[in-house]
Formats: C-alpha cells, sequence, structure tokens
C-alpha cells in the first residue's frame, strides 16, 4: 500500500488518532515506571561488550519487570553475524 | 480550608490561562473569597484576560523577593467582589519563583481566601511545577487533539509523583479533565477524538467539556471572563464546571451536535 493509500483509506482520522494515541501512552508508562538507573545500567553495559564485540546502541536493552513479589531484570544483547568479533 | 487548584496542561495554548480566569471568576461568583495567581512569569497574559493590566503595579516576583507585600500587588477586581489577582512579572526569568518564595505567598493567602486558582505555563519545566506543587486540586486543560493528550497524560504523571501532597504521603492530588475547544460537528463526522475516547485514555473524571466558541476571543478583546457571558456556549459550560466542582450533579450539555433551528441559529458558534 503506498502513501497515497493510506491518506485513502477509508478510515477516520479520529480512529486512527486515538490508536496512536494509546499505543503511545501505553510506551510513555512503560517508560515512566523504569527506575533511572537502566538508561546508565544500559550505556555501561554497551561500553563493555563493545571492548569485545562490535556492536551498536540499539543491540543491547535493558528493562525491569514486575512478577508478584520478585523483580526480574531483562538483558537482551544481539550479538552480530560471526567476523565481526574484536581481536582481543 | 483553603483550596489550591492548579490549571495545568503541559502543552502551551490549549486554554489554561482563559480557564483560569473563568474558574477564579466563577467562584467568586459563588460568594468564595477567591485569588488568582498568574505563574506564567515573563509571558504576563492572565491580567489581560481579568481585564486589570492597567491597574498592575506590583507582581508576584516583588512579593517573593520582599519589594512589595502581598496586599500591594493583589488586584481587586472591579466587577466581583471577592475576586483578587496576582500578576505575574513580566521582566523576569522563571527561576525567580523559588520554592520558599511560593510556599510563603500561598500561605499568606491562605489567611484570607476560600480558594486559590494557580494558572500554570505551559511546559513542565521550572514554572509549571512551582504551579503544581502546592495544589490539592488539578484541573488537567485539554484539547482532543493527539499531542494534547499525551502531554495532559504526563502531566497527570507529575502530579501523582511531584506535588508537596505525594511527598508528604498525603492523599494525592485530586485530578479532572477539562476538554476545551470541542467541535461536536468534528467528532460527529470523525475528524476529532472524542470526549469518550478522551476519556478512555487519560481516565480522570470528567469536569467538563468546553465548546469551540468565538465568543472566547471576544471577550479577551474586552477583558471579560466569559463565564460572564451568559449568552455564550463556552460561558455556559464553564459555569456549569463550576456547579459541578462544587459537587453539584450538572448534565453535560453542547457535546452533542446542536440541534438545527431557532436554538441553534440563536447559540450558533457563541
Ligand atoms: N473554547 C474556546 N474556543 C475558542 N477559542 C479558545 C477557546 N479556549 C481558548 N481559546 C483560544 O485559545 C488561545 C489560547 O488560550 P489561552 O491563552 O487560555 O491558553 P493557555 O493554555 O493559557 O496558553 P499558554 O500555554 O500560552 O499559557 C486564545 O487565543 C484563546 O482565545
Ligand atoms: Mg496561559
Amino acid at each position: 500500500m503506498g502513501l497515497f493509500d493510506y491518506f485513502h483509506a477509508n478510515r477516520k482520522s479520529a480512529d486512527v488518532a486515538k490508536e496512536r494515541l494509546s499505543i503511545l501512552i501505553a510506551r510513555d508508562h512503560f517508560h515512566r515506571n523504569q527506575p533511572s538507573f537502566l538508561a546508565a545500567l544500559q550505556n555501561e553495559l554497551l561500553e563493555v561488550i563493545k571492548k569485545y564485540v562490535d556492536i551498536d546502541q540499539d543491540d543491547v536493552t535493558v528493562s525491569l519487570d514486575r512478577e508478584e513479589d520478585c523483580e526480574i531484570l531483562e538483558l537482551n544483547i544481539a550479538l552480530p553475524e560471526k567476523g565481526r568479533y574484536k581481536e582481543v | 480550608m483553603t483550596r489550591v487548584i492548579v490549571v495545568t496542561s503541559g502543552k502551551g495554548g490549549v486554554g489554561k490561562t482563559t480557564t483560569s480566569a473563568a474558574f477564579a471568576t466563577g467562584l467568586a461568583l459563588q460568594g468564595y473569597k477567591t485569588a488568582v495567581i498568574d505563574f506564567d512569569v515573563g509571558l504576563r497574559n492572565l491580567d489581560l484576560i481579568m481585564g486589570c493590566e492597567r491597574r498592575v503595579v506590583y507582581d508576584f516576583v516583588n512579593v517573593i523577593n520582599k519589594e512589595a507585600t502581598l496586599n500591594q500587588a493583589l488586584i481587586r477586581d472591579k466587577r466581583i467582589e471577592n475576586l483578587h489577582i496576582l500578576p505575574a512579572s513580566q521582566t523576569r526569568d522563571k527561576e525567580a519563583l523559588t520554592m520558599e518564595g511560593v510556599e510563603a505567598v500561598i500561605n499568606e493567602l491562605k489567611e484570607t481566601f476560600d480558594y486559590i486558582v494557580c494558572d500554570s505555563p505551559a511546559g513542565i519545566e521550572h514554572g509549571a511545577y512551582m504551579a503544581m506543587y502546592f495544589a490539592d486540586e488539578a484541573v488537567v486543560v485539554t484539547n482532543p487533539e493527539i499531542s494534547s493528550v499525551r502531554d495532559s497524560d504526563r502531566i497527570l504523571g507529575l502530579l501523582a509523583s511531584k506535588t508537596k501532597r505525594v511527598v508528604e504521603n498525603r492523599t494525592p492530588v485530586k485530578e479532572y479533565l477539562l476538554l476545551t475547544r470541542y467541535s461536536p460537528e468534528r467528532v460527529k463526522n470523525g475528524e476529532m477524538l472524542s470526549v469518550d475516547d478522551i476519556q478512555e485514555i487519560l481516565s480522570i473524571p470528567l469536569l467538563g467539556v468546553i465548546p469551540e466558541s468565538q465568543s472566547v476571543l471576544t471577550a479577551s478583546n474586552q477583558g471579560i471572563p466569559v463565564i460572564i457571558n451568559k449568552n455564550s456556549r463556552a460561558g455556559l459550560a464553564y459555569s456549569d464546571c463550576i456547579g459541578r466542582f462544587l459537587g453539584e450533579e450538572i448534565e453535560f450539555r453542547f457535546i452533542d451536535v446542536k440541534k438545527s433551528g431557532i436554538f441553534g441559529k440563536l447559540f450558533g458558534g457563541r
């Protein structure tokens, strides 16, 4: 579907607005509820990993989930394809 | 017990000052001693909407800096008894509002007034923070528009975490949604978010819906708060808000497409 079709798709713009807003606000809330050290943690991890592996900002994600009475810190590190490991 | 009400929004230009003027006037008309404070330091506007710009001698910052007493700076409304305005400074920056200074002024106002209405500047920085910090109740002014709703949600987050009541572990600030510049026609055509959509997303009690209305501009041209105009749909909608705020049960009006015919013509766009 081209850009042109998007404007002409038979959807009311208010419905589009509501859908976008719901997603946006859920995301805002998610970020709002994350403790402030997470961003710093993510950056430091990135620096350490970068010493050994060639990765970008987006390849490391850190988040905190709450399940009843325990908190789970989730680290997600996407490693690059073989060959991009650095020689140490 | 004095109640401190902040009128806030995050986003600029959505109708905070119009609402602060209407609210303060409406409460005073009900017999409550009311003071309205302009927190928009550097961009003073409330005095214009209230029609007292020529009587400003001292301002909020003068009082904070002890260059004038509160009584010298407060402007008594000429039309309405019980209504006083504390104008913002036009020349200084927002940092002039210190936490201790603002608190001292609010505490002194509490000795005389029933309601203190705080007209917040836009944004989520120092000025907006000072305007909300001492609040007991918050009127969150929102336009039926995606960025305004999102900013209102941000402000709700701040009200729930960054106010004196929260810091002191008291019951949180009471929040109300006030939807302004609403166009039932555009909602009906699917071009504008509806009251229900917005309330569903923000999930706080709805205080009122103010229709988009030409009389708001007329009122600001004349320096007469729109709530005084009983021929204005916006003015009537603001009067309803005051009633609801004071605990009355009042049906919502002007949220459906107006009926055509004489009534529609009489009130058309006003
Ligand atoms: N219900 C309404 N119908 C039509 N115009 C309106 C309505 N409410 C407000 N306005 C207009 O919107 C503009 C902004 O209003 P106002 O100054 O009250 O907003 P504000 O939130 O205080 O702005 P700022 O963030 O700059 O302080 C003004 O021109 C005002 O006349
Ligand atoms: Mg304003």
